[in-house]
């Protein structure tokens, strides 16, 4: 890399680097893996930098977490990505609303453990739109699927969410 | 627009993801209808949850400065997912290339560290329009006033050489490298000559060294316990010719 090579991949990638540890940690749910994850991939991003064409460097180092992290999983975790295809999620659980629901600030640790139980397809989405700001377009880019692909995800990960959030008040009542 | 498609839309309606007129159509319909109303708020207080900085991980310290200071190679020993020789590479890839700035200045040396400052304060001094502070071609008003204003403990030497066609200008008081340093302005056909002098922290003499910055011109020497610095962009030969009667004229 030259010189002038490094300093824009410094600007370009350095910034992200909360972004991409928090969404190694959501995807492989774990600490350590999550830093080596990070990692891996600004050796990858290092490697890969010229295939980079300016612009918001976010999404592009986000993509190349997920597809580690994704890595990752489907070498520690494979049962964990098996689980989950998003034809067969079209079908189904899309109808079904639950009624009105307010989470309180004290349900943050179910708000946590729904997230956690979510499909990583899902959680993905959910993370990258709901805690790092991501629009669809620039998720559509991240995950590498159309953009309708990423708002069915969206749509049917909050659902879900909202599903466990009630399952989950509901048997707290006596 | 019916319950049904509002459903539907109601994701990247909260999202603002959809083009305006949809977006009107869908606030409309979310007025009136108390069902999908009740949707929207349910939607509104899921967001609120996920939006709480607690759910948000963020890099351990440990991780950040493994990424930005020299230890990747090390740590790249208890790596657990890439064979390690390809990671060792890696990693040195990643090294040289994320320490960028921190490594340059680290490992640079104290020539590099001066020859930098010495460039920035060159560009400077012909950007914010402050090349002097005492602005006079007389040698006898410039050196006077840096003891005598600037209050320096030292005596920097002032030659003329006119004669030769480098006009002074005139001279500044700057910091440069963590100590106050006099600048000297010369001009040689409107170009101009930053000379930096301070005292040496070593009595040896060095011989004058050449560098090529950002398509400035440097030299640097040092001569009876005094270092000089000299930035141009004027051409090799004629700041050759310029050290040489610099070098002369102070000698005398």
């Amino acid at each position: 890399m030259q010189a002038h090579e490094r300093k824009l991949f410094e600007q370009a990638m350095v910034p992200h680097i909360d972004a991409a540890f928090n969404l190694a940690r959501w995807l492989t749910q774990d600490a350590h893996a999550a830093e080596d994850v990070v990692q891996e991939s600004y050796l990858r991003a290092a490697r890969y930098f010229h295939s980079f064409h300016g612009g918001d460097g976010r999404p592009w180092l986000l993509g190349i977490v997920r597809r580690t992290a994704f890595d990752w999983l489907g070498k520690y975790r494979s049962e964990a990505i098996a689980s989950y295809n998003d034809e067969t999620h079209d079908r189904g659980d899309d109808s079904m609303n639950p009624a009105s629901l307010a989470i309180r600030e004290d349900e943050q640790q179910s708000v946590r453990s729904a997230l956690e139980d979510l499909p990583p397809q899902l959680r993905e989405a959910i993370v990258l739109r709901e805690l790092e700001g991501l629009s669809y377009q620039e998720i559509a880019t991240v995950a590498q699927v159309p953009i309708g692909t990423v708002m069915s995800r969206i749509s049917r990960g909050r659902r879900q969410l909202q599903q466990r959030l009630a399952g989950s008040s509901q048997e707290k009542l006596p | 627009m019916n319950c049904t498609n509002v459903q539907r839309l109601l994701h990247p309606y909260a999202d603002g993801e959809l083009d305006l007129v949809r977006q009107l159509e869908i606030e409309d319909h979310l007025h009136e209808c108390r069902a999908c109303g009740q949707q929207e708020k349910s939607l509104h207080s899921l967001r609120d949850a996920l939006a709480a900085p607690e759910l948000y991980y963020h890099a351990p310290a440990a991780l950040r400065s493994r990424l930005q200071v020299a230890t990747v190679p090390l740590r790249l020993r208890q790596r657990r997912i890439l064979p390690r020789l390809v990671a060792v590479a890696a990693g040195i890839l990643l090294l040289v290339t994320l320490l960028g700035t921190l490594t340059r200045v680290l490992w640079m040396s104290a020539d590099d560290r001066i020859a930098n400052v010495v460039l920035a304060d060159h560009i400077r001094s012909l950007q914010v329009n402050h090349l002097t502070d005492v602005e006079s071609s007389d040698r006898h008003t410039v050196k006077p006033w840096f003891q005598d204003t600037a209050r320096l403990d030292f005596a920097p030497e002032v030659p003329d050489l006119s004669e030769e066609d480098y006009t002074l200008k005139g001279g500044r008081l700057d910091y440069l490298a963590d100590r106050p340093v006099v600048a000297l302005v010369y001009l040689r056909h409107k170009h101009v000559i930053n000379l930096f002098t301070w005292p040496g922290t070593s009595t040896k003499d060095k011989t004058v060294h050449y560098l090529t910055r950002q398509g400035y011109h440097v030299r640097h020497w040092q001569r009876a316990d005094m270092v000089y610095w000299v930035v141009s962009d004027l051409n090799d030969q004629e700041l050759d010719d310029f050290v040489q009667l610099f070098q002369q004229h102070a000698a005398r």
